[in-house]
């Protein structure tokens, strides 16, 4: 049985305007131990994915339908107490702004004693060894004088340590890290990442990595999904996604990325912005966007479904499989040339 | 294309460069006291960068967050005033020159905001947003204003039908275009480009560098493009500077630093950098840094980066500092063990040559 399977996951949101549907059948699952990368830009629902799996939406404006099953468990349907005994201890998340997740006017030693007392009947002595080694493990210089001072005390790569600290210390097997590097420098970033892969390897835990850095995604992820306004349109394991992307967004932003080590005179360029999830496009929600938009495409919604050659490489696109092919390459070869 | 850089560090120019920034220092002072303040210590964000730029030249900025880069391009446009040093645009000094005698100037230098929600007003209509610069320097009727602000709209990729709407009416992207429409209003000569595109998506990004790039072949721009990213800042710049603490690390034509970096700096940075393949990114051994950017009030002796520098050499980095050495054709580096290839492991990293120490004199 698979860690989380999450099948036809939908959330909508009431808002003045309208019903937006933020999160519009999604399915994937994670297996224990493996890190599944979900990339997309501002908007595409990658978030609400996940909070929605964690059950943090607020629950008078939101609907969801569809399964996430934890263990052969349905989230959706859990009771909040069932809930908060599963979240932070066998499930944790790690969100993207380490300046505002943290509680300024405690110090960090009394809310990672907070997050191991909440799941675990023990003493504070105990709790707090237990939060001192895990700010060892993250590489916390002097962790013991630190564990008592402020979060503003921390630069901002410490606080990303602070939390990633308090997402591990119930030893979860499943950790949803929501841009954990976004708001860092890219030395900050490198220290992070290399930790958050050695704990993967010392504790065996799962990631669902969030992103919209392809690069990241790349270096980290097993199975990738791409999600494009609100519904996912490829979804395949990390080395056919880069070396045979399928899907014309997949391409689209492959081709948009500055890259350390080609020379692209002018980048590829998606027309346009992401649309409006109040009044999604018809059809292919991304056809107002795509170059090779067809008549098909205006109309009917394309299926996530396998592509020929192999059966784990989903993507939802109309095109034939000789386009898809020959322009995967062409968008390879010209990211692949080599400097100079 | 570069200004050729003695070994002293002092700039030889030829004369002909728009912007020559020399020896610019900011400092912040930290006061204490209500009524009587009383200044305690400095923050140096931007302590001693020299560099000159020529016209229809893209300069890249890169470093961390805190390195004093923005610092540095509020000092350029005069936002902020400068501690000591010298700018001078087209040949004149502007350090010291008055508000008044400033505002001509500024029609010649504009600039681009990180921010496209916090950098345009709220209340005003995007024609008022665009032509404010065109009142402000009085270039216009109202009639020829709105015929230039609609005409910018269609450049910067718009709608000129658009011009009476709100900035909340746009996505981050369009508010970027608005930005950039408002810089080029008065036909600059230099825009001051902070940050541009780290608040955008990718696809979006795309297109603004592209719009950069354009709007440069179409009208001769000169940029100096600050950004954190080096993917950024290698796909749009000819020339790049690389800042550390307030200080410059390293100067050199683009391809030259991103294939032949000199300062440990500059190659940590460039292995840190995630590479969209999944085969070679897991290939790649990041350099990683130990520790944090160390606070600029207080700055480590000698050269800055050696309490994070895998080549440091006790007695030698934390004593004495580094000149910015040069290693021909503008490329200079401020270290005194630079890498020899590159690229390079962290272990071959910490092997460092003695090539630099042993040529110039130890003993100051």
């Amino acid at each position: 049985m698979a860690l989380l399977e999450v099948k036809d996951l939908r959330t909508s949101f009431k808002t003045e305007d309208g019903i937006v549907k933020a999160v519009d059948g999604v399915s994937f699952t994670v297996e224990k131990g493996q890190t599944l990368g979900i990339v997309g830009e501002s908007g595409s629902g990658k978030s609400v994915t996940c909070l929605t799996i964690m059950g943090l939406n607020a629950k008078r404006t939101t609907m969801s339908s569809g399964e996430a099953l934890w263990k052969g468990k349905d989230l959706l349907r859990a009771k909040s107490s069932q809930l908060r005994t599963i979240r932070g201890d066998e499930m944790s998340m790690i969100f993207q702004d380490p300046m505002t997740s943290l509680n300024p006017v405690h110090t960090i030693g009394k809310q990672l004693v907070e997050a191991v007392q909440l799941h675990r009947d023990v003493t504070v002595r105990v709790a707090k060894a237990r939060a001192l080694e895990l700010l060892k493990a993250v590489g916390i210089p002097k962790a013991e004088g630190r564990i008592d001072d402020y979060p503003h005390q921390f630069s901002g790569g410490m606080r990303q340590r602070v939390m990633i600290a308090m997402a591990l210390i119930n030893d979860p097997d499943l950790l949803i890290a929501d841009e954990p590097t976004t708001a860092l420098d890219v030395t900050t970033q490198a220290q992070i990442l290399n930790l958050m892969k050695r704990l993967q390897e010392d504790f065996g835990s799962a990631i669902i990595m969030i992103t919209h850095d392809l690069g990241v995604v790349a270096e980290t992820a097993d199975d990738v999904v791409v999600m494009y306004a609100a519904k996912v349109v490829e979804h395949a394991k990390v080395h056919d996604l880069f070396n045979r992307p399928q899907h014309p967004y997949t391409w689209g932003l492959m081709g948009s990325l500055p890259r350390l080590e080609t020379d692209t005179e002018r980048l590829v360029q998606i027309p346009g912005q992401p649309p409006s999830l109040l009044r999604p496009p018809s059809g292919c929600r991304f056809h107002p966007r795509c170059p090779y938009v067809m008549g098909v495409c205006r109309t009917t919604e394309p299926k996530l479904l396998a592509t020929e050659r192999d059966p784990s490489h989903l993507q939802a696109c109309h095109l034939d499989q000789e386009t898809k092919d020959r322009e995967a390459n062409k968008l390879i070869e010209s990211t692949m040339a080599e400097v100079g | 294309m570069a200004t050729e850089q003695g070994s002293n560090g002092q700039m030889e120019l030829h004369g002909d460069e728009l912007l020559v920034v020399d020896g610019v220092k900011k400092y912040f002072p930290i006061t204490r006291g209500i009524i009587f303040q009383k200044a305690i210590a400095q923050v140096q964000a931007v302590d001693g960068v020299s560099f000159s730029i020529n016209p229809g030249e893209t300069l890249g900025i890169v470093g961390e967050s805190g390195c004093g880069k923005s610092t540095l391009a509020r000092c350029i446009v005069r936002l902020l005033d400068t501690t000591a040093g010298r700018i001078m645009f087209e040949g004149r000094d502007i350090t010291n020159v008055s508000r008044v005698a400033m505002r001509p100037i500024r029609r010649e230098m504009t600039m681009i905001f990180q921010d496209p929600y916090a950098s345009l007003n709220p209340r005003k209509r995007v024609g008022f947003i665009i032509g404010e610069p065109l009142e402000v320097h009085k270039l216009g009727t109202p009639a020829e204003v709105k015929r230039r602000v609609q005409e910018l709209l269609e450049v910067v990729g718009l709608n000129p039908e658009h011009y009476n709407r709100f900035p909340h009416e746009f996505s981050g992207g369009q508010r970027q275009r608005i930005g950039v429409a408002r810089a080029l209003a008065v036909n600059p000569k230099l825009i001051v480009c902070d940050e541009p595109v780290s608040a955008l998506d990718v696809s979006v990004q795309a297109q603004i560098l592209n719009l950069l790039k354009d709007l440069q072949d179409d009208f001769g721009l000169t940029y100096i493009f600050i950004a954190h990213d080096l993917n950024v800042v290698r796909h749009i710049s000819d020339r790049v500077m690389v800042m550390y603490l307030g200080q410059v690390s390293e100067v050199a034509d683009r391809d030259t630093l991103y294939r032949e970096p000199k300062h440990p700096y500059t190659g940590a940075l460039l292995s840190a950098v995630p590479i969209p393949n999944p085969e070679r990114g897991r290939a790649r051994e990041a350099i990683v840094l130990e520790g944090d950017v160390p606070s600029p009030v207080n700055p480590p002796s000698g050269c800055r980066f050696h309490p994070r520098c895998p080549r440091f050499v006790e007695g030698h980095c934390d004593v004495e500092e580094p000149e910015l050495f040069p290693f021909g054709n503008g490329h200079v580096a401020k270290c005194f063990y630079p890498l020899e290839r590159w690229p390079m492991s962290a272990e071959e990293m910490r092997r460092r040559g003695t090539a630099r120490a042993q040529e110039e004199p130890v003993q100051a």
